[in-house]
């Protein structure tokens, strides 16, 4: 058998560092200029919401209801609303989650209250564009304070936490019952299952 | 009971040397975010040593070609090679017979094959099957769907507030209808370690059977099936230093022999017409097609790894590291450690106060420190303890107690970040 055989040492030659941005011992650490750590993700305004969040609890009889779920760290939210005449006059939402679950479903809420259910829906596609990379900063125009998130697009597996509140509140107003991060767009797929 | 209890059954086992180890393995030399990397995360899937890393290559190298099946040079070696790691699996479990050791896809797949071969022949209406609070989703969900489809019903033991399970109401729950008993050898949340022996005898006594999940047991302590006498027991090659995609269903040779096939096509076959079948003999019964032959032959390099290094020197020194660990991590304010069972295995299982599992663990990757977060494949059990997710360090023969020093300095950093 041949021994001392070292597969990852033919990586490190390699134009093309194959181990993106996880580096040998001894080479320079190369940050890939999209990553970010999580100072950068963790900002005081999602520190903020997390610890203060708007438009928690519930509506005593809303129009539109979801449950959202996501089984990769077990985040479990309500959206609630009052629509009326097409607008979004009231908005609350509660459950369990992680931090950048929480301030982005508060952050979430607050913009999107007293909208048109149009400009919400524009509001999620471009949520969705930005945190999961295929929407750039300008084409995400109207998401303002939200753009706090775009970092969340190089941590795959946070990516799901940022949308979850978004997939809620479009499944409310689709009068689903239910979302779930395990859908089309997911950029980890199948990601709740390892043990 | 404090969380800084001294553990009991403190294994004894050779030094092991922990620098020498880590030479074995070349991921443990990565930098993550710039930082060393701390792989605390065994208990999801252990890494790999070069010398199984060798042994896949010298494989698809030099002796691969289809098994069972061809009278050619590579056929035979690659048969010898596969039927040579049963062999070594065997040994190192103590099975009576190779013939008793099923390669399968892992845990999961060993499990849901005794689900099936067992269940559909001897489980009916108003039957009854014992599993734990603490099981892992796969020693939970086959079970529930065995009884779903046979009006069967699911009992469950109880775990105390330590991560105990409380053997007095399992012992109550074993009567008439019990058919099958299917409990963890280790928790992977609370690294308990089950009474499994004295267990299975109180279900013998019953004329039950039993199943363990050892996933977090082979891995990290002797098993001797012999001694045990367990009628199943499953676990997974990732989790032990081999490749992933195989694993072992240990099985009794004469429960075996009475079980229906899980899968059926070539090689578990005597012969076929388009009436009928005949069934080959166990263990092929139970390998259906073309199995994972490298992965196969890697595990049994693994085996051979980890009974050069000793088990019982892997052993203890998992136990110095989770003992360090909870005592580091108890004097942490805020943190609050899950499972504190006196006979425990190298797993920490935490959070920390106000802060999301989650969130932990990304912050700790920052810190070049590996961990899981999340439910850990138990939901019952972490709804158990009234909490949605834990973060959950896990120790193996090459984890130091630097790197349990460089976990406690993330907690405080989350903790910083989050104060």
């Amino acid at each position: 058998m041949p021994r001392g055989y070292d597969a990852c040492s033919r990586f490190s030659g390699s134009k093309k560092n194959r181990l993106g941005k996880y580096q040998r011992i001894g080479t320079q650490p190369q940050r890939n200029k999209h990553s970010m750590d999580s100072k950068q993700l963790y900002q005081e305004v999602i520190l903020d919401h997390n610890k203060k969040p708007r438009n928690w609890g519930q509506l005593d009889s809303p129009s539109h209801k979801a449950e959202g779920l996501n089984p990769l760290c077990g985040d479990h939210i309500w959206v609630m609303l009052n629509v009326d005449d097409q607008r979004v006059e009231e908005i609350a939402f509660e459950g369990e989650s992680c931090a950048i679950c929480k301030a982005s479903a508060s952050m979430m809420t607050a913009k999107v209250k007293g909208k048109h259910i149009d400009e919400v829906e524009q509001l999620v596609d471009e949520f969705r564009g930005m945190t999961t990379g295929s929407m750039n900063a300008s084409q995400s125009a109207h998401l303002g304070h939200l753009t706090v998130f775009e970092g969340v697009k190089d941590l795959p597996s946070r990516v799901k936490c940022a949308i979850l509140p978004w997939h809620t509140l479009h499944a409310a107003l689709q009068a689903e019952t239910t979302a779930s991060t395990e859908g089309d767009d997911d950029p980890v797929p199948g990601s709740g299952n390892a043990a | 009971m404090g969380a800084t209890t001294a553990l009991k059954n403190k294994p004894t086992g050779q030094a092991l040397d922990v620098e020498r180890v880590r030479s074995d393995f070349p991921i443990l030399g990565l930098k993550v975010n710039g930082k060393q990397l701390a792989y605390l995360d065994s208990a999801a899937s252990a890494q790999v040593p070069q010398q199984v890393i060798d042994r896949l290559t010298h494989y698809h190298s030099c002796e691969h070609a289809n098994i069972h099946r061809g009278v050619h040079y590579l056929s035979e070696q690659a048969t010898n090679a596969y039927e040579a790691a049963r062999k070594k699996i065997q040994g190192f479990i103590n099975a009576a017979h190779d013939r008793e050791v099923i390669f399968t896809r892992g845990t999961t797949n060993a499990i849901n094959t005794v689900a099936h071969g067992f269940g559909r022949a001897f489980v009916g209406e108003g039957d009854e099957i014992i599993i734990s609070h603490m099981e892992h989703h796969s020693n939970i969900v086959p079970w529930q769907m065995l009884c779903e489809e046979k009006g069967a019903r699911l009992k469950v033991i109880p775990v105390d507030d330590t991560g105990q399970l409380l053997v007095d109401e399992y012992r109550k729950l074993l009567g008439e209808r019990t058919k099958l008993v299917a409990i963890t050898h280790v928790s992977n949340v609370l690294g308990t370690v089950n009474p499994v022996k004295e267990m299975i005898a109180m279900a013998h006594a019953h004329g039950v059977p039993v199943l363990i999940d050892g996933a977090q047991g082979v891995p990290h302590m002797k098993v001797d099936v012999q001694d045990l006498d367990c009628d199943f027991y499953a676990f997974s090659g990732h989790k032990m230093c081999g490749p992933t995609g195989i694993g072992i269903l240990y099985g009794k040779s004469s429960l075996l022999e009475k079980m229906q096939p899980y899968e059926g096509g070539g090689d578990m076959i005597l012969s076929v017409t388009l009436e009928k079948t005949t069934y080959n003999t166990i263990p092929y019964k139970f390998e259906a097609g073309t199995p994972p032959i490298a992965a196969a032959i890697g595990l049994g390099t693994a085996v051979d790894y980890l009974e050069s290094i000793g088990v019982a020197a892997i052993q203890a020194h998992e136990h110095s590291l989770v003992e360090y660990g909870t005592e580091a991590l108890s004097g942490i304010e805020g943190v609050q450690l899950y499972g504190t069972a006196p006979d425990k295995a190298g797993v920490l299982s935490f959070n920390i106060a106000g802060v999301h599992a989650h969130d932990v663990g990304t912050i700790l990757n920052d810190e070049g420190v590996a961990v899981r977060t999340g439910h850990h494949c138990a939901q019952p059990l972490m709804q158990r303890y009234g909490v949605p997710a834990t973060a959950r360090a896990s120790f193996y023969l090459y984890n130091t107690l630097e790197e349990v020093d460089q976990l406690a300095a993330g907690i405080r950093r989350v903790q910083q970040i989050f104060g």
